[in-house]
């Protein structure tokens, strides 16, 4: 017979949808709407799974989330296997397959099990005190043994092929719990008018009322007036339904988990299979509930043994009955209407054990009048059965009763933890004997149990009128008393999960531990996955006992987030594979090239060709710089404009050397220190004219330096008149290096003759009509220049200087050109501990009190005895030392005698390599080093470790290439070709979405300005569209619009030439300063539309998007996912994204995967046709 | 995550801000001795309770401001501009 222990009728199960699922392989079938523990006991089926510590025999205990015992895997394939799900959570579907845990072979006879006969010999702490010795069989032995032995199930090892979405949500009030005291909260909140979302961890909202079906509500059965509240609630709040309040973050952040799809047989492949809402609430209040208490006697563990709330769940809503003879253990009066509905559904009681010795109250009353018999001031003091318990011993020794099922209930505890989670003090109510929130709490939650009670202060819960509900049919129930321990005894469990006794924690005790926050670390009670649910307040009692110092002094221990355990895919969210962290690719194509990441940049490392092995191709494309000209792709440097007319100053300040002094149309070479007088950055200052400088930045340094300029810009110089704007992504540069770079350059420039530029000049020009700016400057000693140019034209210039034989060269052969220079890079001969006088750089301070000046004269950084950077030759020259390599000296007598490690080692260190390579141009390895009082060194002899045996290198200065070597024969080339206009960017198809459409806005033109408020106003009349004052918001007039981005920082955006209106912005500006920068090719424009554009937004967009919120027309920066973003809203269901040219990619990527539940399947299908 | 009120545009999400260290500080004059300067380069405060910081809202208006945390709820009391010297 299939199903013996379904009832006929009754519960809220869909008996006409029959469902087959397995269980250890064997076939079973449920009804739609079961949870895989009611649809196993309606299949008789009460051993589920095996213990964590003694792989004790278990079953189900509860009828939901706090279930410690029935923990099983659920199999929906490769890389699609979860461990350690409660299937009093776990929703039936067809075809589910799921397995029990921690047994070996079988759940029915287990090895594992013998642990229970060694229990003895298993006290807490016994991992500690058994496996001390010898240590190297901790790992090789004792710890996988334990672990083998000890266990959850076995998460898989595939990867997760399933999708998972995040997103961020903001509410006047988040209510947290459906149950009675939640959905009348809920009803109160939505007359409001607020903004409400409800949660709740069931399939169903209704919690308690659920199993009410005798009880009405204003003259609805409960679960009817549940449904009729539903109806009322959808539309004006946000209903999610499998989604549990797991975690309760700073400024009412609440984590929420959403389980979208794992109670389908199909999934399907549009949705995300679970969602993590971050949800920012004004209030939140909690409808928790609570949760019945097991009661602790020995051998309460045994399976059929269950709590009597749970059975009337079954019962109700499943239509299960959870035996045929049943006794009742109990210490509080919810646990007779069990007894009487059981009856009442034809289950045999044998009998109720009260602690109580005179229980009386309308349910006991109705049990005892249908003749159930009732034991007073009793408890039970055993229990009989090994796969399913079969009797129970009275305390008074009256004998066994037979039974197949024990209902226990020691009364019920509020589930504060979210509360406790929100860093509020929980108060003690010595009453129930249970810690209740001082506020924002509601119903069983707050300690109230009465039905009518409960919809009344959920309903009022917000300051509305107070609404009264006519309740019948129900008894009027309390928290119960409060616990009374037990006595201690091996198996009296208090702990299910992990297998914590009354015994271990009287061990604890008697060792010593009085704390409870020790004895749950020493003997791991309410430490497991459930989090001590069911067993912390009985633990608590024990050890208040046990050390004599009442419960409320002994106190709770705390509650840490996740309130039940949070798949890792819920929390990684997208944030994994591509969408990981962006990928910014710089604008000029490589194809073919090796590339590496160099901050958050992709960057071509070399460009072997055909059969070419890298090592050849960078000795290729050195050789090619020395000898010919190469060209590299410079893009990703960072560029910062400084304007205005204090910049000179302000860069003398920020950057070593004296810029005020330095004519237009020069560059400089400046270091930047911290203020500790360590280098942290360096670059080119390039003076384009009085008040503006062109600087360029280290790729991975770019940010660092702007936010470094900008805090002493904004915070200690302040006043100064000075404004910076990061152009990094406005320009492409192509560095052009090598004897023949003038030359090649040369036809490009009808308006620069580069032939004619000094070292370290800039010029400004066109390049067709294009304009550029082009620096004579090099990092390999050879002629170099820096062309920087639009990156819409940068491909085809490098495309053509391509044709013309310049050589592409990759950053590899850029760190052996310049370290054949003895130039550092950033990040290589500097670590956060070096000065510029460490690495030969003394010279560039020059005049003004530079920022880390001051510390240069600190005697720490004065010692003679600091690391200097030197050159290192390799004696043999086939030799090529590892970066990183310790460098040592042979000791004196007194390194012997004062250095413990000398002694050990035989030498001493000096230092130590930072780089090293093979020079094609000297033909022999050869390396950069800091090494103690290196100057002092050189000429001398010292060693370098390497596997195999020290390396003997001769210490050089550090520059290896003096002259340049002999030259090639130039290349004769075509005369100059102009250049076309770029080719229209091609946009990646949009799929078709009509809930959100992403589309690639035209190019236009953006003006960044920077400006006081009476040169704004000046510059505003004169543009025909005011800047606005107000913060974060824009003006619009016909088609140009201006953004406010900063208290003095505007975005124009607008159809016309950038540079004419730039020259009417900085006519209009006058005498006033100001700084007015083309930054059109920096960022592209995207738009957002449709009705879910902002629930696509808020996927990755933190900020509140309600229209009320972030109004038509507000504009700021923000983040999206990774990527900064200028987010302007321009109707109610249209935004604009300005989106950095390298960040578009990552950023389309983010919002198609945030729409994907809204494209429509069909159209999409349609195409692909 | 925090809630953060910058004081031109107003409450943000904590991770449109960046840290910036203790406020108030006084960078010395070059002319400062070793012991005033390594001073102010190496010694902060490190209370439990209300601590004086810098933060910057970048990516936001990019304005660093004053802000008053107490270090042990992470409640903020108060953000404020930063005023002339």
């Amino acid at each position: 017979m299939t199903q013996p222990f379904r009832t006929a009728a009754g519960g809220r199960i869909d008996r006409s949808d029959r469902i087959q699922f397995s269980f250890d392989g064997r076939p079973l079938t449920g009804y739609a709407g079961d949870t895989l523990a009611s649809a196993l006991l309606a299949n008789d089926v009460h051993l589920v799974g095996r213990s964590f510590k003694y792989h004790r025999p278990r079953g189900i205990l509860s009828a939901g989330s706090e279930e410690p015992n029935a923990l099983v895997t659920i199999d929906r394939g490769a890389g699609r296997i979860t461990p350690n799900l409660r299937a009093t959570s776990v929703e039936l579907y067809d075809g589910l397959t799921a397995r029990s845990q921690n047994r070996f072979p079988s759940l029915r006879f287990d090895f594992g099990a013998l642990a229970g006969w060694a229990a003895p010999l298993l006290p807490p702490g016994f991992v500690y005190k058994s496996f001390m010795w010898p240590p190297s069989f901790w790992k090789r032995l004792y710890e996988p043994a334990i672990r083998a032995a000890a266990g959850l199930g076995r998460s898989p090892a595939e990867a997760d092929p399933d999708q998972y979405q995040t997103r961020y949500a903001h509410c006047d009030i988040l209510i947290i719990g459906g149950g009675a005291a939640g959905l009348a909260a809920a009803l109160g909140a939505s007359a409001t008018g607020a903004r409400v979302i409800l949660c709740d961890e069931q399939a169903e909202l209704g919690g308690g009322l659920l199993d009410e079906p005798n009880a009405t509500i204003d003259g609805w059965p409960a679960p009817d007036w549940v449904r009729e509240a539903i109806g009322t609630l959808n539309g004006s709040v946000t209903l999610l339904p499998r989604t549990t309040a797991f975690g309760w973050y700073p400024d009412n952040m609440i984590g929420l988990a959403e389980r979208v799809t794992d109670h389908l047989a199909d999934p399907g492949s549009h949705r995300p299979r679970e969602r993590l809402w971050q949800v920012r609430a004004a209030r939140v209040v909690l409808a928790t509930g609570a949760i019945e208490r097991p009661l602790v006697f020995p051998g309460n563990d045994r399976p059929g043994i269950m709590l009597a709330g749970a059975a009337r769940t079954y019962l109700h809503r499943y239509g299960v009955t959870v035996g045929k003879r049943v006794v009742i253990a109990t210490a509080d009066d919810s646990a007779y209407r069990t007894a009487t509905d059981l009856h009442a559904a034809g289950v045999a009681v044998a009998g109720i054990v009260d602690r109580r010795s005179a229980p009386d109250s309308e349910a006991v009353q109705a049990a005892r009048a249908l003749g159930i018999p009732i034991h007073r001031g009793m408890t039970i003091s055993g229990t009989e059965g090994r796969l399913r318990v079969h009797s129970a011993r009275l305390s008074d020794g009256t004998g066994l009763i037979p039974c197949d099922t024990i209902l226990m209930s020691g009364g019920w505890t509020p589930s504060v933890h979210l509360f406790s989670q929100s860093r509020r003090a929980l108060i003690f109510d010595s009453a129930s004997g249970t810690w209740l929130p001082t506020e924002d709490a509601v119903g069983a939650c707050a300690g109230v149990f009465d039905l009518g009670t409960c919809l009344r202060d959920g309903a009022r819960a917000f300051g509305g009128e107070t609404r009264s509900f006519a309740v019948l049919g129900i008894q009027a129930m309390t928290a119960g008393e409060p616990p009374v321990a037990a006595k201690p005894h091996r198996a009296a469990f208090v702990d299910f999960q992990n297998d914590v006794t009354t015994k271990d924690l009287a061990i604890a005790t008697d060792e010593g531990f009085v704390s409870v926050e020790h004895v749950k670390r020493y003997t791991t009670t309410g430490m497991a996955t459930d989090q001590g649910k069911t067993s912390n307040l009985n633990a608590l009692t024990a050890i208040a006992a046990l050390t004599g110092q009442g419960v409320e002094a002994t106190g709770l221990t705390t509650f840490r987030p996740p309130y039940t355990p949070v798949t890792f895919g819920t929390l990684a969210g997208s944030v994994r594979g591509d969408l990981f962290a962006p990928i910014r690719v710089p604008p000029i194509a490589t194809p073919g090239a090796v590339l590496e990441n160099v901050g958050t940049w992709k960057r071509a490392r070399c460009f072997p060709q055909a059969n070419e092995t890298i090592a050849a191709a960078v000795a290729r494309e050195c050789l090619a710089v020395r000898n010919d000209a190469g060209m590299l792709d410079a893009s990703t440097l960072g560029k910062i404009a400084v304007e205005g007319p204090d910049a000179a100053a302000f860069l003398s300040r920020i950057y070593t050397g004296d810029f005020t002094d330095l004519a237009s149309g020069q560059c400089r070479y400046g270091v930047l220190l911290g203020e500790d007088g360590f280098i942290r950055d360096d670059g080119i200052i390039a003076r384009l004219a009085p008040d503006r400088f062109h600087v360029t930045t280290t790729t991975a340094g770019a940010a660092f330096v702007l936010h470094h300029m900008e805090d002493y810009l904004q915070t200690e110089f302040v006043g100064m008149r000075v404004w910076l704007t990061s152009v990094t992504e406005q320009w492409a540069v192509i560095a052009v290096q090598g004897p023949r770079a003038a030359e090649v350059l040369a036809p490009f420039l009808p308006d620069i003759d580069p032939g004619a530029m000094p070292p370290m000049s800039v010029r400004t020009g066109h390049i067709g009509d294009v304009a550029v700016v082009l620096l004579r400057v090099s990092f390999t000693g050879e002629t170099g220049f820096e062309i920087n140019l639009p990156p819409d034209h940068a491909q085809r210039v490098w495309d053509t200087l391509r044709q013309r034989d310049v050589t592409p060269f990759g950053t590899d052969a850029m760190h052996v050109l310049r370290a054949e220079k003895g130039y550092i890079m950033i990040g290589q001969e500097t670590d956060g501990t070096v000065t510029p006088g460490d690495v030969g750089l003394g010279w560039t301070i020059r005049g003004a009190d530079c920022i880390g000046k001051r510390s240069l004269s600190l005697p720490d950084l004065k010692r003679a005895d600091r690391k200097q950077l030197v050159g290192l030759l390799p004696l043999d020259p086939t030799v090529v030392l590892e970066e990183g390599a310790q460098v040592t000296a042979a000791p004196s007598a007194w390194d012997v005698l004062s250095n413990a490690s000398v002694r050990t080692r035989g030498a001493l260190s000096v230092g130590h390599v930072t780089s090293s390579y093979h020079s094609p141009g000297l033909n022999r390895g050869f390396a950069l080093a800091l090494v103690a009082g290196g100057r002092s060194r050189i000429g001398l002899q010292l060693s370098v470790a390497a596997a195999g045996g020290d390396r003997p290198v001769t210490v050089t200065a550090p520059v290896f290439l003096e002259k340049p070597k002999d030259r090639l024969k130039a290349i004769t080339f075509s005369s100059a070709q102009p250049l076309l206009p770029l080719a229209e960017q091609q946009a990646p198809v949009a799929r078709a979405c009509p809930a959100v459409e992403l589309v690639t806005l035209a190019p236009v033109t953006r003006l960044s300005v920077r400006a006081g408020s009476a040169a704004g106003t000046a510059i505003g009349l004169a543009l025909g569209v005011l800047m606005p004052t107000v913060p974060c918001r824009s003006v619009i007039t016909r088609n140009r619009a201006a953004l406010w981005l900063g208290p003095d920082e505007w975005l124009i955006v607008a159809p016309d030439s950038a540079s004419e209106l730039a020259a009417l912005a900085r006519q209009a500006a006058g005498e006033h300063p100001v700084s007015i920068i083309d930054v059109s090719q920096r960022s592209g424009g995207l738009e957002v539309a449709g009705p879910r554009a902002a629930w696509c937004l808020n996927a990755f967009c933190a900020l509140d998007l309600d229209l009320h919120a972030f109004p038509v027309g507000m504009c700021t920066r923000t983040l999206l996912g990774a990527a900064e973003i200028v987010l302007w809203r321009i109707a109610p269901e249209v935004f604009h994204l300005d989106v950095a040219r390298s960040l578009m990619p990552y950023v389309r990527a983010c919002l198609e995967e945030s729409r994907v539940e809204f494209v429509d399947v069909q159209a999409e299908s349609g195409r692909s046709k | 995550m925090l809630l953060i009120s910058c004081p031109w545009c107003g409450p943000r999400p904590e991770n449109e801000f960046r840290y910036g260290g203790q406020a108030g500080l006084t960078r010395p004059a070059a002319s400062a001795d070793d012991a005033t300067w390594s001073a102010y380069l190496y010694l902060r405060n490190n209370p439990k309770g209300r601590h004086q910081e810098r933060w910057r809202h970048q990516p936001g208006c990019g304005r660093f401001f004053n802000c008053e945390r107490d270090t042990v709820t992470d409640r903020i009391s108060n953000t404020s501009k930063i005023g002339p010297r």
